[in-house]
């Protein structure tokens, strides 16, 4: 089932109008969690502070590769309101100097042996107040002994290359990881009898989520009954739970995680980093309450990052345009930990979709994954496990191959999309797309656009010099991660957990397992609840973010909460339902089969005058009067959902920049999104997720990167050298949807939160190189920044890393 | 240190360190969390607070500054439980996705528009560009300000239109009487 919506003229979302219809279920309502934010009252991590609560401040290398020769914590510890200081000596002495990371490697927590990036984790002080526990930093004394770093990812493996992982037994090299998919000798063939090859080197930069709250937590450890309760940010708690208990032996029912309001994620919330660690660490020594907020400087230069993918891109076709076959060989700068949080069975996350939305006879990737002196990380940064990469390449390559053919690109695409009749098709690397139609969104995409006179338009100005481009993607995603059967992180299933009580009086209050982290969870799924149960969502009350109130889950991250929770959260509303039919039933002393839905209440077939409202049937679950044979009281469910394949939200995105030639400056003047996410539940917010996704794209396109010097000298540790967008940098999105259900999930949605963000920098990219074309420029690497584009028109487009 | 300032009307005098910044004065000291802090180099933002009306970075500003001044943060928007209409705007127009930015964009937008009651959408990018939000992609902000901004207008013109009908009543007031 296809249907074809299409947004008003011009593709904005009119600002005003029908804003909060208080729907009964999906529809365009207003958050309901908005109340607290803008008056000042949102509840974040930071927040928090409890009795006698001390600080604690974490002491970080200064240099990027270094054998630690002395480490002198005497003066701090002098100082009369510093409570404790700790080093990776004093961890070791506990077996807690090293933790496992998501993919099966290990990490510091306090540094023992070496430092192996700048800003690693060396010693920890906890004081009295937050200005204390800096000031004690200055006085701990660390002697190191400077190795040479590995900086440049592709020098990682050479023979003279200095071993980072000396702690690994037998290490000689920098080698992490090698990993393939698809079919080599196929590959390999069908690029033989090419009538076209195109090749060319692809370079996804580092970057960094940088949510606007860094990561932190407050541990508050009770000696007497031995609990832990730990406030912190993070888009997985249950997960971290479980992993916490696993790592430090505490027992988990006597750890309580709680994730309070996050003021953004993007991925970057989904480790466990060792500040958290060390907190806990804290809190037990002390037996106080200890707070760890790590400021901006640490949050880029510590936690998560994102990419870092160097990959040699192939494109085989026909002369006649039809796409053959790609090839990839990627060079993955992994940091100084393998820190991917990716499920175990997919060491490179769900890259294997850099086959994208086209019908190939063949393709293969090889992968080497190598360690380098940089901070790990490799999930984050909204990138639906490095599908945000796969995405970069297909849609890049297929626009050298445009070039090379000189084809139109959005015709290119047109003529090798998946054609409707083959879904749930399968790719070449083995994943089975659920359902798409991609010819309208690009059809809508290229109307919204007027794509036609854009083009003419083009043709005008570059008669005269100037520089117009106008740059096609199209994407598909796989996110909702995912089936046991496939998935799971550090052998924890990929499933979630949802409950749902009915109160007396009808109001409800449903647990979920994920976190929000600005998605509007507490909107969105009470109105998921509201259109299973037809109790309005104002009268549902969401949970989540706390272990001990919520059920068993893995969290949020990679687009999952709607595709995997979402389901959980229909399918226990419907187990409540059929409940309250059998109850209904009762009431109306009808049998179950005479009885139908209305969202809201049963009545008596062919006589809807005999009706009783949801409300009705709480009231009567919990009251004192019979209940139909064999039926106990209370109307609550609980389930666990398993999804037995992931979705693949798609959509197609134009851009239109205009590049000033005296300075290089991009300007990006259009940009017209259209998204397909199958159902959609609450459009207001999905329209949010989707800006907030095309600013991240038009961010890392043009503006945003981790860059190290040759010391390995972190270059991007401040929000005045790491450059995210401000309203100037970016247009008045315009957007427009297709709604191509999922066939497996239960209410057909397919999550949206990081289409915007895989789908929208290689059209940025697209629309540069596509202005920079009268220079017979192919493709130059991100970020686009005015001295690279400056430097790409005078022949050097692809810099040094 | 001793320092007296008033904090959304209210006077408050409290003992500080001197190297206090204002950012956890606030947050710290008088537990006002509204106040955000995100970085450490005044170009996040999210820490823009009021100092004697002027919109200003409170990580950059030490506690001491403030003393003798009128501070309002954005617990100090909502009047008598009635919200600004900023407030309201944000709200209604999706300005706002995790929250934390929230608070500083709020009260540089109120700036504005008190200095500009009717900004055109340039003015008001302009405006927000010393801040960062990294969820909204700012267009929703945008219109959330518009949204303020029209219903500032409306408002005003709903107080004016009951002026004239309080001065026409005074008008009939002498018929009655005689």
């Amino acid at each position: 089932m296809t249907a074809l919506d299409q947004a008003p003229a011009g593709g904005a979302v009119p600002a005003h109008e029908n804003n909060n219809q208080k729907p009964l279920g999906h529809g365009r309502m207003l958050r309901k969690e908005d109340p607290r934010f803008i008056r000042g009252l949102g509840r974040y991590c930071d927040d928090v502070q409890l009795p006698g609560m001390l600080h604690l401040a974490i002491l970080r290398s200064p240099v990027a590769h270094a054998r630690i020769v002395s480490i002198d914590t005497s003066p701090a510890l002098a100082h009369p309101k510093v409570k404790a200081v700790v080093t990776g000596a004093d961890l070791a002495a506990q077996g807690l100097a090293w933790m496992p990371t998501l993919s099966n490697d290990v990490q510091s927590v306090l540094a023992t042996d070496k430092v192996r990036f700048q800003g690693q984790e060396v010693a920890f002080v906890v004081a009295q107040d937050r200005y204390t526990a800096r000031d004690a930093l200055e006085l701990i004394d660390v002697e190191y002994d400077i190795l040479e770093p590995v900086v440049d990812v592709r020098k990682a493996l050479a023979p003279d290359a200095p071993v980072i992982r000396t702690d690994l037994d037998g290490k000689t090299d920098n080698h992490c990881f090698d990993w393939e998919t698809g079919d080599a000798a196929a590959t390999e063939a069908v690029f033989a009898r090419a009538d076209v090859v195109v090749k060319q080197e692809i370079v996804y930069p580092r970057v960094h989520p940088a949510p606007m709250e860094t990561c932190g937590s407050v541990a508050d450890y009770d000696r007497v009954d031995g609990k832990l309760t730990l406030w912190s940010t993070s888009q997985a708690p249950h997960a971290h739970r479980t992993l916490y208990a696993l790592v430090a032996g505490l027992p988990e029912h006597k750890i309580r995680v709680i994730s309070p309001d996050l003021g953004g994620g993007f991925g970057g919330k989904v480790p466990i980093y060792p500040g958290y660690v060390c907190s806990i660490v804290a809190s037990i020594v002390t037996g106080k309450p200890v707070k760890w907020m790590e400021d901006r400087s640490e949050n880029l230069t510590s936690t998560g990052f994102a990419r870092d993918y160097v990959m040699q891109g192939e494109i085989a076709a026909s002369k006649e345009g039809k796409i053959l076959a790609i090839r990839t060989n990627v060079l993955a700068d992994h940091g100084a930990f393998n820190g991917v949080a990716a499920p175990v069975k997919y060491p490179a996350g769900f890259f294997g979709v850099f086959t994208g939305s086209y019908d190939l006879e063949a393709a293969y990737c090889h992968m080497t994954a190598v360690y380098t002196n940089k901070a790990p990380g490799g999930v984050a940064y909204a990138c639906s496990f490095r599908i945000t990469e796969a995405v970069y390449l297909v849609e890049r390559i297929v626009d050298c191959l445009a070039f090379e053919l000189k084809m139109d690109p959005a015709q290119l695409r047109l003529k090798n999309f998946i054609r409707p009749e083959q879904f749930p098709y399968l790719t070449r690397t083995g994943w089975t797309y659920d359902s798409g139609n991609y010819e309208p969104a690009l059809r809508l995409a290229m109307r919204l656009a007027g794509y036609d006179e854009l083009r003419a338009e083009q043709a005008q100005k570059r008669s005269r010099g100037e520089l117009m481009g106008i740059g096609v993607s199209f994407f598909t995603e796989a996110v909702g991660a995912g089936p046991r059967k496939d998935m799971d992180i550090l052998g924890l299933g990929m499933a979630d957990g949802c409950e749902l009580r009915v109160h007396p009086t009808g109001k409800a209050v449903v647990r979920l397992s994920v976190q929000s982290q600005g998605q509007g969870h507490e909107t969105t799924f009470a109105q998921i609840v509201a259109e299973e149960i037809g109790i309005p969502p104002e009268d549902i009350d969401v949970v989540h973010g706390d272990t001990d109130n919520t059920p068993f889950g893995l969290g949020t991250y990679g687009s999952r909460s709607t595709p995997v929770s979402g389901a959980a959260a229909a399918l226990v509303a419907r187990k409540v339902r059929d409940k309250a039919r059998i109850i209904a039933s009762g009431m109306l002393e009808v049998s179950v089969a005479d009885l139908q839905w209305d969202k809201g209440s049963f009545s008596v077939k062919g006589d809807p005058g005999q009706s009783v409202t949801i409300q009705a049937i709480a009231m009567r679950a919990h009251g004192a009067g019979d209940l139909p044979e064999g039926l106990e009281g209370g109307l609550e469910a609980q389930i666990c959902y398993n999804p037995e394949n992931l979705t693949y939200p798609f959509g197609a995105y134009i851009c239109v920049v205009d590049i000033d030639p005296g300075t290089a400056v991009v300007k990006v003047r259009r940009f017209i999104a259209v998204d397909d996410c199958g159902t959609r539940i609450n459009p207001m917010i999905i329209e949010g997720q989707v800006h907030g996704g095309l600013t991240d794209g038009v961010g890392m396109a043009l503006m945003e990167m981790i860059a190290f010097d040759e010391e390995g000298n972190c270059l991007g540790g401040s929000l005045m050298d790491y450059l995210i967008p401000t309203a100037l940098e970016v247009p008045d999105w315009e957007t427009g949807f297709t709604v191509t259900p999922s066939p497996h999930h239960p209410i057909g949605a397919k999550g949206v939160g990081e289409s915007a963000t895989v789908g929208s920098p290689p059209a940025v990219v697209n629309a540069v190189v596509d202005a920079l074309k009268p220079f017979g420029l192919r493709h130059a690497d991100m970020p686009l920044t005015p001295s690279r584009v400056w430097n790409a028109v005078q022949g050097h487009p692809t810099p040094p890393i | 240190m001793q320092v007296s300032m008033t904090v959304n009307g209210e006077p408050v005098a409290e003992e500080i360190e001197g190297r206090l910044l204002l950012v956890h004065f606030l947050r710290d000291q008088l537990r006002l969390t509204g106040t955000h802090w995100g970085c450490d180099t005044s170009n996040c933002g999210t820490c823009v607070v009021w100092l004697d009306g002027e919109p200003v970075k409170s990580c950059t500003v030490l506690a001491a500054m403030a003393g003798g001044k009128q501070v309002r943060t954005v617990e100090g928007l909502e009047t008598d439980g009635v919200l600004d209409p900023i407030q309201q705007g944000f709200m209604e127009c999706h300005g706002l996705q995790c929250g934390f930015c929230t608070p500083g964009m709020l009260m540089t937008a109120r700036a504005l528009l008190d200095r500009t009651p009717n900004p055109s959408e340039h003015q008001i990018r302009e405006a927000i560009s010393g801040q960062i939000c990294r969820c909204t992609g700012y267009a929703t902000i945008v219109r959330s300000v518009q949204w303020a901004s029209e219903n500032r207008i409306a408002e005003r013109e709903a107080e004016r239109e009951a002026e004239r009908a309080a001065t026409r009543t005074t008008d009939r007031e002498p018929e009655v009487a005689s």
